[in-house]
């Protein structure tokens, strides 16, 4: 077996009666009195690589150490694995990896002794361990650096070391609480790479972000989380076709007056299905671009740029919440 | 503990070390990683590891041997005499357990529950918080014991020790290891910052200097005398004292009970502790 690749997995996608590995109903956690996932409802299948997207603090953390049963739910139903975390934590976490939001890598060890030690927590045999060490280390590409400490090493490579340590009990389940925040896009893209590997070896992921392009590119389906609540659900295609138009026309200006006078010219001419106007720019939501952009010639003072491109699920995020994720 | 992790101690599918604090004797499988972590850890820090050692070696050196050779010999309560340096080892080496046992479990627990959130990555697997709370304080014991072996060599080496008894101070050593590293990991978890460790440092001085360890309680004022003997280092010091100068009673049992007592109640709040701040 190839590392990380899930000791149950195999074409169970095509098995519809196969139960869910994570299922939660009306799943909610409050601190106090502060509710910081209210009643969400969701499944995760088998070999699917499922996202939680949202902005900062809408739940999504909350959600992952519920599911990595780390943190008790207060009410609602959790399955995991198909065990309620009341109860079967050990188990559990015995059967998954999980990749934290924040790296906790053991600075005071190797890069060889974290993936050891952290074997030892499963209470694996040593030669497994050995073993699946060297793979992992491998499949991170940090085998130059196995007698090096953690410390030095980038946040590129802190982040594969971390999720290399995840998969060595070679768990069924990968929680990646933002694989990628923080990383240049080199560092992403190389990332991803291995995620995209794991994806085609079977594994099932369930992974958080604030990047959309990271949503559309690794999440088979994923849920919109804002202020604690799931807003919408979906394959990325799915949602971007039932929620944004088919194309977007973004307009720049020079100054904010003329920003604000083309939005609403725009808005008064029907220019698209729906015009919104951001710090810097105008989008204007539209089926058809030539009417759009007839619109956009006729305006007084012309835009300094004009770009046409395809809706993404940005466009799905701010028309359901009607803010951008990085507000 | 949190929630989470009571209701698994009833479950089936768990061995029945999991979610019980075990006493040290029956340490489960699981709390072992957390000694071999540190083992893994403490190769690369050897030298760090001897500071804790030197300190009472270097009194017993200086003050043991050098006012020795001043006051001549001490009276015991038991009525017979003993040179200077035979009386103040055995509170030296009370002390170097207790040194030994406090050290992972007060700073070095806190830069790694507060920067390295070494433990969040613990309780990813399946290790809970009771495993980290009786690792981390197995791992003191350890580190208690070998000090009070080295410090046990050196009395013998230096003549020290009276009596065939003195082959206790072991075990007595590993109890006054486990009750400070009980203590000591119970008061971390309230810590807040670097800063509330002066108030650790400030218990522990007066214990290393008033613990009857440099002279017999006798020769307190009676009302400080009566403190002394009920804070914990006296019960290790006199615990100790008694083994090496072979003066062996049932009231030794007092003493015994105080420390077993003591980590275990610590054991307790600090697992709860770090349910509460890990698993919210
Ligand atoms: N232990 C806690 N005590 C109190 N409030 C908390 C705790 N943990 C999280 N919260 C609050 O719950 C909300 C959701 O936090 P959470 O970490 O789940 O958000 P998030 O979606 O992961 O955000 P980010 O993108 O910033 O990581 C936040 O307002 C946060 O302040
Ligand atoms: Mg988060």
């Amino acid at each position: 077996m190839r590392p990380g690749t899930p000791a149950v997995a195999s074409a169970a996608v095509t098995e519809p009666a196969e139960p869910p590995l994570i299922h939660a109903s009306s799943l909610t956690k409050r601190f106090d009195d502060f509710t910081a996932v209210d009643g969400i409802d969701f499944e995760v299948r088998r070999g699917e690589a499922f996202g939680f997207l949202g902005a900062n603090g809408a739940g999504k953390s909350s959600t992952m150490r519920m599911i990595g049963c780390v943190s008790e739910r207060t009410d609602g139903e959790l399955q995991v694995l198909g065990l309620d975390p009341r109860g079967h934590g050990t188990d559990i976490r015995g059967r998954i990896g999980v990749v934290p939001q924040e790296d906790n890598l053991d600075t005071e060890l190797t890069v060889w002794d974290n993936l050891l030690i952290y074997g030892r927590y499963f209470d694996l045999p040593r030669d497994v361990i050995r073993r699946r060490a060297e793979e992992l280390l491998e499949f991170a590409q940090l085998t130059e650096r196995k007698h090096d400490r953690v410390d030095p090493l980038s946040g590129g490579m802190k982040r594969r070391l971390t999720i290399a340590r995840a998969l060595m009990n070679r768990p069924e389940l990968i929680l990646l609480d933002e694989p990628t925040t923080g990383l240049d896009p080199q560092a992403r893209h190389l990332l991803w790479e291995r995620l995209y590997q794991l994806k085609r070896e079977g594994a099932t992921l369930v992974l958080t972000t604030h990047y959309l392009d990271e949503a559309e590119q690794l999440c088979d389906r994923l849920v919109i989380m804002d202020r604690a609540r799931i807003v919408a659900a979906g394959s990325p295609r799915a949602l971007i076709d039932a929620h944004a138009t088919r194309e977007v026309v973004e307009l720049r200006f020079a100054t904010s007056d003329a920003r604000d006078d083309a939005a609403l010219a725009l808005e008064q001419d029907a220019a698209g299905a729906r015009v919104e106007a951001l710090a810097e720019r105008v989008l204007v939501y539209t089926d058809d671009t030539d009417h759009t952009m007839g619109r956009v010639d006729a305006l007084i003072t012309p835009p300094a740029s004009v770009l046409v491109r395809r809706s993404t699920l940005e466009d799905v995020y701010l028309m359901i919440t009607g803010r951008t994720l990085d507000e | 503990m949190t929630a989470t992790d009571r209701p698994e101690r009833r479950s089936p599918h768990v061995p029945a070390t999991a979610g019980r604090i075990t006493p040290i004797g029956l340490l489960g499988r699981r709390p072992v990683a957390i000694i071999e972590r540190n083992f893994l850890a403490y190769r690369r820090m050897w030298a760090l590891f001897l500071t804790g050692f030197l300190e009472p070696l270097l009194y017993l050196g200086s003050i043991g041997v050098g006012v020795g050779a001043l006051v001549g010999g001490v009276q015991l309560a038991s009525g017979h005499t003993v040179p200077y340096e035979v009386f103040v080892a055995p509170g030296l080496f009370a002390v170097a357990a207790m040194n030994g046992a406090i050290m992972d479990t007060t700073f070095g627990f806190f830069v790694k529950f507060k920067y390295g959130k070494t433990y969040d990555a613990m309780l990813s697997t399946p290790l809970g918080v009771a495993d980290v709370a009786i690792g981390e304080v197995t791992w003191a014991v350890l580190r208690g014991a070998v000090y009070a072996l080295a410090f046990l060599v050196a009395m013998v080496a230096f003549g020290l020790v009276e009596s065939w008894w003195a082959v206790l101070a072991l075990p007595i050593a590993m109890l006054i290891a486990y009750a400070f590293a009980g203590a000591g990991l119970a008061a971390s978890t309230f810590m807040r910052s670097f800063v509330d460790f002066d108030f650790i440092s400030l218990a522990l001085v007066p214990l290393f200097l008033f613990s009857a360890t440099f002279f017999p309680l006798e020769r307190y004022p009676e009302w400080l005398a009566a403190v002394v003997r009920i804070t914990p280092l006296y019960q290790g010091v006199s615990l100790t004292r008694a083994v090496v100068l072979g003066d062996l009673h049932w009231g030794l049992l007092a003493p015994v009970t105080y420390l077993v007592v003591m980590g275990t109640v610590g054991l307790r709040i600090a697992a709860r502790r770090l349910g509460t701040l890990l698993q919210p």
